[in-house]
């Protein structure tokens, strides 16, 4: 697959069947300046682009702020329990490969109550979208400390500053055999977000995306710095990846790594220096856990004339 | 109870011995094999059993599971084998001892014999290699096993099983399970074509030459029998003519799930639900079915939810500890009115418990283990037969009310053996696809009836369906509901389900008449030893029926009528409950059995109980005890 480039301007085609407004559900409930709303908004555009059916569509989600998304894409959308979108996305995806299936967690959601089922999805290689908007904080329930809660941070659980180095979950989902596709973006790099949602979308395996996310109320100041000085990015490019040409101007670090490499991925997800956003590592000839399964061929009777063939064998 | 009661006469068999012969004649009859762990007895058991069920005799088959892993050798905790109890007509439980006993040493012996597990003036044949070995605390705990052994009226007859199989094999180990099942072949006379089919069937996966040796070691068995034992037991087919399947109720659960048009189990093993899997791991793929073995049982749940949601029900299985875990999904898939089917295979609990053991404990927990209000189904197996017809009303239950189905069995629903009528597969069973037509403009996805609160189901891919589901409180259209009397009417439609099934069921039927002194009722897999205790009590005249409940939730309609005609209700089950005569224990904080707490709240009818948790099937004679000392006093009715 080639890479993706893309401009800032939506594209306006008049011959398509869907535009971003018929992917509008309800109105989002998020404060102001929150960065779930780019994210949202990226997305539309990329079903917009993709021409996704919505009937074809499913968003899964788990609790927490950015959970609220599928509510707010009309498709269908599964608002389920704290932690567990991924095995529900996984039970959609075995029983329906069809459809095309995008997960949103929050870190809490992946990072913390869901984790296994990020290391287990994660190998199972499921062909889909999996978004986890780190803000690095719980926003619903006001401001508890996040496995990804850098050190230091001070939250209503941990008012002398969190005690532990936060959670690396690039370096983490790196860490998992059979990785596929992982990423990571910044909702504040609006052309970048959509240049990774692209390749993700593309990917044809479980798409791992970590999207680097403001709350406005809790973490303002986390990625203020990032957000202000160009120089604190770095942007990985590759054919492979993702190239956002269009961004060369504002963000000047950019290093040429290719995806196929797990090793540089590795020491690039490792590095603090600087914020590293791209594609650090995609493999599209790993096993896909939805390969094993054949869906159902027979009729009915067909069924009926098997399953007496194998009652035959318990027949007194 | 009754099985020592059949007539005995003495008679020369001509055909084989040139010795007398006593044959004793029974139409129930129980016979037990247990070694180590390892040594074969249970698929000597199996063997037997599956021999005996095609020539016609009522079988019910129980493993004898040993508490580890690894037991040592020879100690009483390592017994491990099968009992297999045979009839002339349908077997519907294990009974209460064993008539015959072939063990592989003393010690697994004498386990049974203080399990009370051997009737008195049983036949038991015992390997005697262990008598005069070379070490002198085996011979000395050969003593003390056999001084433990007298006085019982048991027929104690010393096999040299090691010594006679060393002259065919170099590990007498690997075969004395099939000397074992010569030695029964002839003592019950079976069908030595049909042993060795069996034999065939039973070491398919293995080389011509380990059936060869299997065949030879069964040969031998049956010789040495002829030459030396002096009684045959003869329990007369009666079943002959009747298409039978046999299997355990983790089988017929599989096979139930396929007859039931059901193609996606998602499960993480955990005894002694697991074997379902392994079951439709041989054959759900030739449907097109798949069984996801998840990364715990949280995410089993969530897979099973996520497959229903976008299609076809799907199921999960699972023990108690398992469904604690899945409680959160649960709630959901009720919430937002998700078809599923779950699979409790109760073992005892709570916490770890029992994990081998049978146990009824999960009754409440399945009804109420969802925080918050969560209305759904909970129904139970009460025969292995009923494990596979139990899957196919589930899943009908499930996709006509969008709800959880949740099917409760047991490790002795589980693990026994017994042959069933053979299922006359019916193409309704399976179900239809579903419906993926258009759904039509304003048509909401819970457009609740407002009588029923039965309501389509959108499902992925169905054009104009699209809405977000979600285990928040919702309305009609699955909006997040912010209005206060939204949830009081989310609620009435979830409830109303409910009723609507209850008002379809029928009145359950009473077993023997219909007034009396004592009504027992049951549920699960005691419905045979229940029954056959009360059917002992009528027969000595005692003014007693049962009730075996299906339905647990909604319960079936017409109890406490039923309850009425009977001066004394009291419930049978696995269990625990307080005794009314323990300390501290009142009539106000008695903690009674979990039906009798159901009953009593949805009846009003002061309703009684008798519960054991031994970690073993209900015995029909104990039960027979429970039911003389529960009539209630002052005549009959």
């Amino acid at each position: 697959m080639s890479g993706h480039s893309c401009s800032l301007l939506f594209p306006v085609e008049e011959d398509r069947e869907y535009s971003m407004s018929d992917y509008q559900g309800a109105q989002a409930r998020w404060c102001p300046g929150c960065g779930d709303h780019s994210v949202l908004t990226a997305t539309q555009r990329l079903l917009a682009s993709e021409q996704l059916k919505p009937e074809e569509t499913v968003f899964v989600s788990g609790i927490g702020c950015s959970s609220r998304f599928p509510h707010y894409v009309s498709s269908y959308g599964f608002h389920g329990i704290h932690g567990r979108a991924l095995p529900v996305a996984t039970g959609i995806k075995l029983h329906r490969p069809d459809l095309h299936v995008f997960v949103v967690m929050g870190d809490g959601d992946c990072t913390s109550i869901g984790a296994a089922h990020w290391l287990h999805a994660t190998r199972y290689n499921v062909d889909m979208v999996a978004l986890m908007l780190d803000n690095n904080i719980y926003g619903l329930t006001k401001m508890q400390t996040s496995p990804t809660t850098p050190e230091g941070y001070r939250s209503n659980t941990q008012p002398m500053g969190s005690f532990l180095p936060a959670l690396n979950p690039i370096e983490a989902t790196l860490g998992v055999t059979n990785a596929s596709f992982v990423a990571q973006t910044a909702e504040w790099m609006p052309a970048h977000l959509y240049a990774t949602l692209e390749a993700a979308y593309k990917h044809k395996g479980f798409s791992f995306v970590r999207i680097l996310q403001r709350c406005p109320v809790f973490t303002g100041d986390i990625y203020q710095d990032a957000v202000r000085n160009p120089e604190m990015i770095e942007m990985l490019e590759h054919p492979d990846g993702v190239e956002v040409p269009d961004l060369h101007q504002i963000y000047q670090n950019i290093s040429r790594h290719d995806p196929r490499n797990m090793d540089a991925a590795r020491e690039l997800a490792e590095k603090t220096d600087r914020i590293r956003v791209g594609v650090f590592f995609r493999d599209e000839s790993r096993p896909r856990y939805e390969e094993t399964r054949h869906l159902p061929l027979h009729t009915t009777d067909e069924k009926m004339g098997i399953l007496n063939e194998e009652l035959d064998k318990y027949a007194v | 109870m009754t099985t020592n009661s059949g007539a005995t006469d003495t008679a020369t068999d001509e055909r084989r011995t040139d010795h007398e012969v006593e044959v004793i004649r029974d139409r129930m009859h129980t016979v037990e094999i247990v070694s180590d762990s390892g040594e074969g007895a249970q698929k000597c058991g199996q063997i037997f059993g599956a021999v005996s069920a095609k020539m016609g005799n009522g079988v019910w088959t129980v493993e004898i599971i040993p508490a580890e892993i690894q037991p040592p050798a020879r100690s009483p905790a390592g017994a491990s084998g099968n009992r297999i109890r045979i009839g002339t007509d349908e077997v519907t439980n294990w009974g209460d001892r064993t008539n015959v006993c072939v063990a592989f040493n003393e010690q697994v012996l004498v386990a049974r014999h203080r399990l009370d597990a051997i009737e008195s003036g049983a036949l038991l044949l015992v390997e005697n290699m262990w008598k005069d070995h070379r070490d002198e605390d085996i011979r000395a705990e050969w003593t003390a096993a056999m001084d433990e052994l007298q006085g019982h009226g048991y027929r104690i007859i010393e096999v040299p099983m090691e010594e006679r199989c060393l002259t065919v094999v170099d590990d007498a180990r690997k075969g004395k399970n099939m000397f074992a099942l010569g030695m029964l072949a002839w003592i019950f006379d079976r069908d030595l074509d049909l042993t060795r089919d069996q034999i065939a069937h039973a070491f398919r996966k293995k080389s011509e030459e380990v059936y060869e040796k299997n065949v030879t070691l069964l040969e031998l068995g049956y010789e040495w029998a002829s030459e030396n034992l002096d009684v045959r037991i003869d329990v007369p087919p009666g079943l002959e003519g009747e298409d039978m399947v046999v299997m355990n109720g983790n089988q017929a659960v599989a096979f139930g799930a396929v007859a039931a048009g059901m193609e996606l189990a998602a499960m993480y093993p955990i005894t002694p639900a697991t074997s379902v899997s392994h079951q439709l791991g041989e054959i759900f793929h030739k449907f097109g079915g798949i069984v996801h073995q998840a990364e715990d049982e949280i995410a089993a749940a969530g897979v099973a939810i996520g497959a229903s949601y976008s299609g076809k029900v799907a199921f999960t299985i699972t023990s108690g500890p398992g469904l604690a875990l899945k409680t959160e999904f649960l709630g959901l898939a009720i919430m937002s009115e998700i078809p599923l089917v779950v699979i409790d295979v109760q073992r005892g609990g709570p916490s770890t418990g029992l994990p081998t053991k049978v146990e009824q404990s999960d009754l409440l927990a399945t009804m109420f283990g969802q925080p918050g209000d969560a209305p759904h189904v909970v129904m139970a197996a009460a025969t292995i037969e009923e494990c596979f017809h139990s899957m196919i009303t589930a899943r009908r239950i499930a996709e006509t009310f969008r709800t959880v189905v949740i099917v409760l069995t047991d490790a002795n629903l589980a693990t026994g053996v017994q042959p069933f009528r053979r299922p006359t597969l019916d193409p309704v069973w399976m179900g239809s696809r579903p419906d993926m037509s258009p759904v039509p403009e304003g048509k909401p996805p819970y457009d609740w009836d407002e009588k029923t609160g039965l309501s389509q189901r959108f499902i992925p891919g169905q054009p104009g369906g699209m809405h977000t589901l979600t285990g928040l409180a919702h309305d009609e259209r699955s909006r997040v509901a912010y209005a206060s009397d939204i949830n009081q009417k989310s609620s009435a439609m979830r409830s109303r389900k409910l009723a609507v099934l209850h008002s379809t069921l029928q009145p359950p039927k009473v077993n023997g008449a219909d007034s009396g002194d004592l009504l027992v009722v049951g549920w699960g897999s005691t419905k045979g030893a229940i029954e056959e205790a009360v059917e002992a009590a009528r027969e000595q005249g005692l003014a007693v029926s049962s009730l075996h409940l299906r339905f647990l939730s909604p319960l079936e309609p017409g109890l406490r009528e039923i309850f009425q005609r009977f001066r004394k209700v009291m419930t049978v089950e696995i269990n625990y409950s307080d005794e009314p005569d323990d300390p501290f224990i009142t009539e106000e904080n008695r903690r009674r059995g979990q039906l009798a707490w159901l009953l009593r709240a949805n009846t009003l009818v002061d309703v009684d109980c008798w519960t054991r948790v031994l970690g073993e099937p209900l015995r029909p004679g104990v039960i027979l005890d429970v039911i003389r000392s529960n009539l209630p006093k002052g005549g009959a009715a």
